[in-house]
């Protein structure tokens, strides 16, 4: 009689116990021996995505790299949370020089352990989605075109959070930002707008993209150990939502997380040279709705009466995401 | 080593010979000459242990350099003008992180209109950026200030711009005497960051300083600044003893001994400006020149003592602060001991306006005579500005001024007014 090996899951949840794994399958965060590269007494809000998803990604960097991991950092939350003065968070060499320049200063770093013989030593640079689709993009795509030997982590929580919730280039159609006001006839950000950030990254025909969510946090993890593997410009773009910016409980970064891949609206994939190598499954497809309405930014969407088509509207983007890149089995 | 050659090669020449590890390049006239004969020597093997990188902006130029320095590579590049308003974000950041980069601007001026010529605009516009700037008079000076730049920022934590006039220093091609690579290596130590990324010893860097200790953070840095002052001369010094030539240092005086009127300038007008002098020399003229090799930190103990005998101060600036009038002359004032009405401001050579010998003669007659105005304008084409001021004076919302005159010249076929 064959072997059938006996899973163990969360209740209600797709998460197999990590107990019950083979070391080599267990997580990162899970060993003893983590680094906590990003140590506590950070000073994130409570449910911060962006703080769990560095979190994870640097912790598995270190791993992958026998902790020779330099990390340069754009301004924003994850700058200014973690290094208050006159204290940081950061348990690894960091930088922080500007707001739009941490791509540019990750290649200076890696272009400086090459000439030093010294590659051993691997570069990250992260910022959130203002540093790096709008003032940052520059730079990045500079890094991403020369190829040069640096991992860049997008946290990507939707808009400018630092400063108080502003719409960038990375905000949804309809969201509420400080700057697209839920008021007059279309309130909330405008439709038709915004970056696809991994499919700009994939046009440059780097070595590897990668999408994760803070929800998937193992697989966040592994797409990390898989960048650190490849040498050349990389590029993990990691949704990570904002209870503040966003208006949802701090206990549902998780849920939230997980309803935009299962809606469709996030789409969780790996590329290499500009071409998709794997896409996670959506396992119960959601309508768009039930993502929506746990988040005050798209409270105008639910007045009475309804705003029914917008909802329709982005349902359609979800669907479009669902058969570009086949996230449900036929 | 004599070497006839163009002054953008000297300087490349110099930079390669201080072993630089990173340098990135963007190009803008009139800096190109010199990042395209270093990536020519980083492509021909010349420098193994450098990296040549072609980056996409001037900000981005100066972000790599950041990235490179504080991983404790030395790290050069050069721009002029726009480009250095461009990456004016990271200069700042470059002195607050205490990052010894060595950067050339070929000094040029800044737009609109457009110009591409040589004046001092671009440089003057980050002055107060924390940068030490060090300004070349000759070919040879910009040679060897390259050289001391990486000593010095590298000793003081401090980056270094070298100025050198646009086109007329960087494409002038001059006899240099190019040091030797053994030279070099005596007088250039290795980089040793005091403060490096590194694994093994991890460091926060560019951390965020509150109202509590910011104060403190801007102070020392002109503490910092401050101590550069006393010890350039020395260096300068050293440099003089090891290669045989006075270069570098704060100021320069030529001729000033009994001078009654004494000529304040930057950069490669101290030529013309001394052959000016000598000439009236001749004729009897008590007149002598003061060089500012270094003007920032501001040297103004050694402005002070060089000043001191004369009676008036004619102070030639190829920049201009708009709705002021000198930039230079501002520093001067302050220095000069005698009364600050004595301080003349000539503006000159904007975006590349010829300087004569002729006209500078002028302006330092009448600077003896006294009756120079305290602010003037070498060279200016005065009906050509009547006649913008009366257009202007006629209409409300005269319009851009640029436009205006060439619209004047008929050089543009513009319906507007």
């Amino acid at each position: 009689m064959p072997f059938q090996p006996v899973k163990f899951y969360q209740t209600g949840t797709f998460t197999v116990g990590n107990r019950l794994l083979a070391p080599h399958e267990r997580s990162v965060q899970s060993n003893m021996r983590r680094t906590n590269s990003l140590n506590s007494g950070h000073r994130a809000c409570q449910g911060c995505g962006e703080a769990l998803g560095a979190r994870y990604a640097i912790d598995a960097a270190m791993d992958a790299t026998g902790k020779r991991l330099i990390a340069a950092n754009a301004t924003g939350c994850l700058e200014v949370f973690s290094t208050p003065y006159p204290e940081t968070s950061w348990q690894i060499p960091w930088i922080h020089s500007l707001f739009g320049n941490a791509a540019a200063v990750a290649t200076g770093i890696a272009a400086a352990l090459r000439v030093k013989g010294q590659s051993d030593t691997r570069v990250i640079a992260q910022g959130g989605d203002g540093g790096t689709t709008d003032i940052g993009f520059g730079c990045l795509s500079g890094m991403f075109e020369r190829n040069d030997d640096v991992l860049y982590i997008c946290y990507d929580n939707e808009a400018y959070m630092n400063t108080g919730v502003q719409r960038s280039s990375a905000t949804p159609p309809a969201a509420r930002t400080a700057t697209t006001a839920a008021v007059g006839p279309e309130p909330g950000n405008v439709f038709g707008q915004g970056k696809d950030l991994p499919r700009i990254a994939m046009a440059h025909g780097i070595a590897y993209v990668a999408t994760a969510t803070v929800a998937e946090l193992r697989d966040l993890e592994a797409k990390v150990c898989r960048a650190m593997e490849i040498r050349g410009a990389r590029y993990i773009h990691v949704f990570v939502p904002c209870p503040l910016g966003w208006g949802h409980a701090s206990e549902d970064t998780i849920r939230i997380s997980r309803l935009a891949k299962e809606t469709g609206l996030f789409a969780v994939f790996e590329a290499e040279h500009g071409e998709v190598t794997s896409v996670s499954k959506i396992r119960r497809k959601l309508p768009v709705e039930d993502y929506l309405r746990p988040q005050r930014r798209y409270a105008h969407l639910f007045g009475n009466p309804p705003r029914t088509e917008v909802i329709a509207r982005i349902q359609a983007i979800a669907d479009r995401n669902v058969k570009r890149y086949g996230l449900v089995d036929e | 080593m004599l070497k006839q050659i163009e002054g953008s090669r000297a300087v490349a020449a110099a930079v390669a010979l201080c072993r630089p590890e990173v340098i990135c390049a963007y190009p803008i006239s009139p800096q190109t000459h010199i990042v395209e004969a270093l990536g020519e020597a980083v492509k021909a093997g010349e420098l193994p242990h450098c990296e040549f990188i072609n980056v996409e902006s001037e900000f981005a130029a100066m972000s790599v350099a950041i990235g490179a320095s504080a991983a404790g590579a030395r790290a050069y590049t050069a721009t002029a003008s726009q480009g250095l308003l461009f990456m004016a974000e990271a200069v700042y950041n470059a002195s607050g992180l205490g990052l010894p980069i060595v950067m050339t601007v070929a000094n040029r001026a800044i737009g609109a209109p457009i110009n591409i010529w040589n004046d001092h605009t671009d440089a003057m516009s980050q002055r107060d950026c924390g940068w030490i700037q060090l300004f070349a008079e000759t070919n040879q000076e910009a040679l060897d200030l390259h050289i001391q730049a990486f000593r010095l920022g590298e000793e003081l934590s401090l980056p270094v711009m070298v100025c050198m006039d646009g086109f007329i220093l960087t494409h002038a091609y001059e006899r240099v005497d190019l040091p030797t690579q053994a030279q070099v290596d005596a007088w250039l130590p290795p980089f040793e960051p005091r403060q490096v990324l590194d694994p093994a010893e991890p460091v926060s860097i560019g951390a965020m300083v509150g109202p509590e200790a910011f104060m403190e953070v801007r102070y020392l840095a002109h503490a910092k600044q401050m101590r550069a002052l006393e010890l350039i001369p020395g260096w300068a010094e050293e440099f003089r003893r090891a290669f045989g030539r006075d270069t570098g240092g704060l100021t320069h005086t030529y001729r000033t001994e009994d001078a009654e009127v004494i000529v304040v300038a930057l950069g490669s007008v101290l030529g013309t400006i001394k052959d000016t002098v000598d000439a009236m020399r001749e004729g009897g003229t008590r007149i002598g020149v003061l060089g500012i090799t270094c003007f920032r930190p501001w040297p103004a103990a050694a402005v002070r003592a060089a000043l001191a005998g004369a009676r008036r101060i004619v102070v030639l600036e190829k920049c201009l602060a708009v709705g002021l009038g000198g930039i230079v002359s501002s520093s001067v004032r302050i220095s000069y001991p005698g009364s600050p009405a004595a301080v003349h401001t000539v503006i000159a050579g904007l975006g590349g306006r010829a300087i004569t010998r002729d006209a500078l003669a002028r302006v330092f007659a009448e600077a003896l005579a006294g009756t120079l105005a305290p602010l003037t304008f070498l060279d200016l084409d005065r009906a050509m500005v009547e006649r913008a001021l009366a257009r202007e004076r006629e209409q409300r919302r005269s319009g851009p001024i640029a436009e205006n005159i060439l619209r004047d010249l008929g050089t543009v076929a513009s319906r507007a007014g």
